[in-house]
């Protein structure tokens, strides 16, 4: 389905159903400009699997990504962090709506052909070292197989170039022919790393790289990533749920719930100045481990809605202890209340 | 091929010999608990300090398997006070679930024993020993005197059951003398809004999977606390979870602890849910507890190099380090464990004498223990260790 673009001014939002923003500028600052990306999945029922409602999982999301930055995604499980990220490489099939900038180009419009090409600058390391190697192959044919597809170092350099991924991610590189099997789930993440940092990226998302590691593990990982990104210039769209790795290792931090990024900014005014409801309620659910100190909690009544059938309005009203009318009834736009501090509420409005 | 055999792989014929070995010693242990009609004088014991709920003692549970014997819990000992709340913290694979598995006799036999060492459970009037407990008595004491909160919400829920024949199964198996169908349900009902389900009536026909993660992790602590169980063993149950469901379930154990006034075994890996929950820590690394103390002493006063490490791998919001401290090396093979410290090769401040036996208790302060060479009784760090640094 064609885009239909509109003359809106900017910051205005169209209903949610008929796709309308404004696209924006690209601005060679940022190696990624996501604009109202919007990613729906179909709801299939009947007998002839016709579509009956929709799961909003990505349901507008505006953020710009700097060069050789990071940037954190946070939100409870089912908020639609991992679809962003997937949807901004274009691995969950067509986007719903909105725009995903990559260098400028629009990721959407590319032929096959071109997305190939493209697929060596913007890499992605999955959640679950344990699921997502293959079993059958040996972990040199893993980390070199896209680089041979590629053709991006000749022939009688290919083993010379595999070493030197494997040594540059903290794997030994006689353990190429080992199968995933035969290491620990920390290797296993470096196997992983270097799979990805093979192909000379510009752009990673890692997907959770360290929730399923153990805490002395997490350590080895996140300091190799923050060192690999400091080599080769990286940038990270960095996807977590566990705040404090995404305060050690983001520049900024976008705080996502059900689908719509509430609140982003930089690291230092989120942690700092948390504005948005919703995100002041999540750092304050963080555990100190100081026992000296009681956390004043905001507890959070219920559960996170269900996004087949999103709240109306405002998605947080359901939840919030500011909530009033206006609320309810009108979906509130993404303002800039302080210099590059954005937040999607309507307390903040002028 | 032959390279990998030099690295630890089995031949087949010492494979064999070892699994022949093992079935003789697990063989050995089963026959003994398949005895039928034991008395009662055989697994009375009395406890050290009536003010404890569970007391371990030199705990040794060991798993035969074909590649070797496995220390899980190697020399375990520490004592859970009644009304109070314990955390175990260590890494995967420290031994830390194998600990509360070997309380509830869940092991997996024949190959997981409980070789040596006392777990004595506190029942009030009498004190039993868990580890020589026969089957049919055990039935009596899970659920009743000690009850398990596991990991996975989503897996522990069967989810071909209704929630409320699932909890009711529990009270009906545990509690159900005398009760008609009726009071069976009245009584899961009056759980279910214990643990803050709003809509219990609604909820007791649900499916599991009809609810969220924490509701679901709800269900699970409502099936634990049935029969107002002296202990209850929290395996992990914050985990699966996202932090602010996660504040939810902790806050609830919390005061339901003081409501029933029961104690709390809580095994994680998360220092900052300790520091919330626990009144004592245990850290455990490869199958022994390194350090244990009162909360504010473990955090205030780290001892173990371990403890040291763990605590600064691990960011905490507020405090910006530039690079994270990362423990070196990776945990030492659990089959054939040497007789030394054995977080001595991944130790940055390993002294000579760490070469020796493993290490005894060092005694800090009348709660605080530490096993390692950098202490001894009453001091804080030897003196030939200070100037080594």
């Amino acid at each position: 389905m064609p885009e239909r673009k509109t003359d809106r001014p900017a910051g205005a939002r169209g209903p949610a159903e008929d796709g309308g923003f404004t696209p924006v500028e690209y601005d060679p600052q940022y190696i990624l400009m996501v604009n109202q990306l919007k990613k729906y999945f179909p709801i299939k029922g009947g007998m002839v699997s016709k579509t009956v409602g929709q799961v909003k999982a990505v349901d507008g999301v505006t953020f710009n990504l700097k060069r050789g930055t990071t940037m954190g995604l946070v939100g409870e499980s089912g908020c639609g962090k991992t679809t962003t990220g997937r949807a901004i490489l274009r691995l969950s099939g067509e986007k719903t709506g909105g725009q995903v900038l990559f260098n400028g180009q629009e990721v959407y419009d590319l032929s096959p052909k071109q997305l190939r090409a493209l697929r060596t600058k913007m890499q992605i390391i999955f959640q679950d070292p344990f699921s997502s190697l293959p079993p059958r192959l040996p972990v040199g044919e893993i980390i070199g197989e896209a680089v041979r597809e590629h053709h991006l170092v000749p022939k009688e350099q290919f083993n010379d170039y595999v070493d030197q991924v494997m040594d540059n991610c903290g794997l030994q590189p006689f353990h190429k022919d080992r199968y995933p099997h035969e290491f620990s789930g920390g290797q296993r993440q470096r196997i992983c790393i270097a799979r990805a940092l093979a192909l000379n990226p510009e752009f990673v998302v890692c997907d959770e790289p360290v929730s399923a590691l153990d805490v002395s593990i997490q350590a080895q990982i996140i300091n190799l990533l923050k060192q690999l990104q400091e080599k080769y210039k990286l940038t990270y769209l960095f996807i977590s749920h566990d705040l404090s790795v995404v305060e050690h290792i983001s520049d900024s931090v976008g705080v996502m719930y059900l689908g719509n990024l509430v609140e982003y900014g930089s690291t230092q005014d989120i942690f700092r100045n948390p504005m948005h409801p919703y995100t002041k309620a999540l750092f304050s659910a963080i555990p100190v481990p100081d026992p000296t100190v009681r956390m004043e909690r905001i507890v959070l009544e219920g559960s996170i809605p269900s996004p087949a059938n999103p709240p109306s309005g405002c998605k947080f009203h359901t939840r919030c202890p500011h909530c009033t009318q206006r609320c309810v009834e009108e979906e509130p736009i993404q303002r800039e209340v302080e210099p590059g501090h954005y937040v999607v509420c309507h307390l903040y409005d002028p | 091929m032959a390279k990998k055999h030099a690295e630890g792989y089995l031949s087949a014929k010492e494979a064999r010999r070892i699994s022949r070995e093992n079935r003789r010693i697990t063989n050995a242990f089963e026959k003994r608990r398949k005895r039928r009609n034991v008395s009662e004088a055989e697994y009375l014991t009395r406890m050290r300090d009536s003010n404890n709920a569970v007391e371990f003692d030199n705990l040794h549970t060991y798993f035969f398997t074909d590649a070797g014997t496995v220390k899980s819990v190697d020399g375990v000992s520490f004592d859970i006070p009644i009304g109070k709340t314990v955390g175990v913290v260590g890494e995967s694979g420290c031994g830390k679930s194998v600990t509360s598995l070997s309380l509830m006799q869940l092991l997996q036999r024949p190959q997981g024993q409980i070789v040596e060492g006392e777990i004595r459970l506190n029942l009030g009037n009498k004190a039993y020993d868990v580890v020589k407990v026969p089957n049919e008595r055990m039935q009596g004491i899970r659920g009743n005197v000690v009850s398990m909160i596991f990991q996975e919400p989503m897996t522990s829920l069967n989810p071909v059951f209704r929630i409320g024949d699932q909890v009711d199964e529990v009270i009906a198996l545990h509690d159900g003398e005398g009760k008609s169908r009726q009071d069976v349900k009245q009584r899961t009902i009056e759980l279910l809004e214990m643990v803050g389900i709003a809509n219990s009536e609604g909820v007791y026909r649900m499916y599991p999977h009809e609810l969220s993660g924490g509701m679901r992790q709800r269900v699970v602590i409502a099936m634990a606390l049935a029969c107002n169980p002296r202990l209850i063993i929290a395996d992990e149950p914050t985990t699966a979870l996202d932090v602010t469901i996660q504040a939810q379930v902790l806050d609830l154990l919390r005061s339901l602890k003081n409501r029933i006034n029961s104690s709390i075994l809580f095994i994680t890996h998360d220092l900052g849910v300790i520091a919330e929950i626990a009144d004592y820590v245990v850290v455990m690394y490869a199958g022994r507890v390194v350090e244990k103390g009162t909360v504010e002493e473990i955090f205030a006063n780290p001892s173990h190099p371990y403890t040291i490490g763990l605590m600064a791998s691990k960011p905490v919001v507020g405090k910006k380090v530039d690079k994270l401290y990362s423990i070196p090396g990776k945990v030492p093979n659990p089959v054939n464990m040497p007789n030394y410290c054995y977080f001595k090769d991944r130790c940055e401040r390993c002294v000579e004498t760490c070469q020796g036996e493993y290490p005894p208790e060092a005694r800090l302060s009348p709660t605080h223990t530490v096993s390692c060479y950098l202490y001894r009784d009453g001091k804080g760090e030897s003196e030939d260790a200070g100037a080594e640094n």
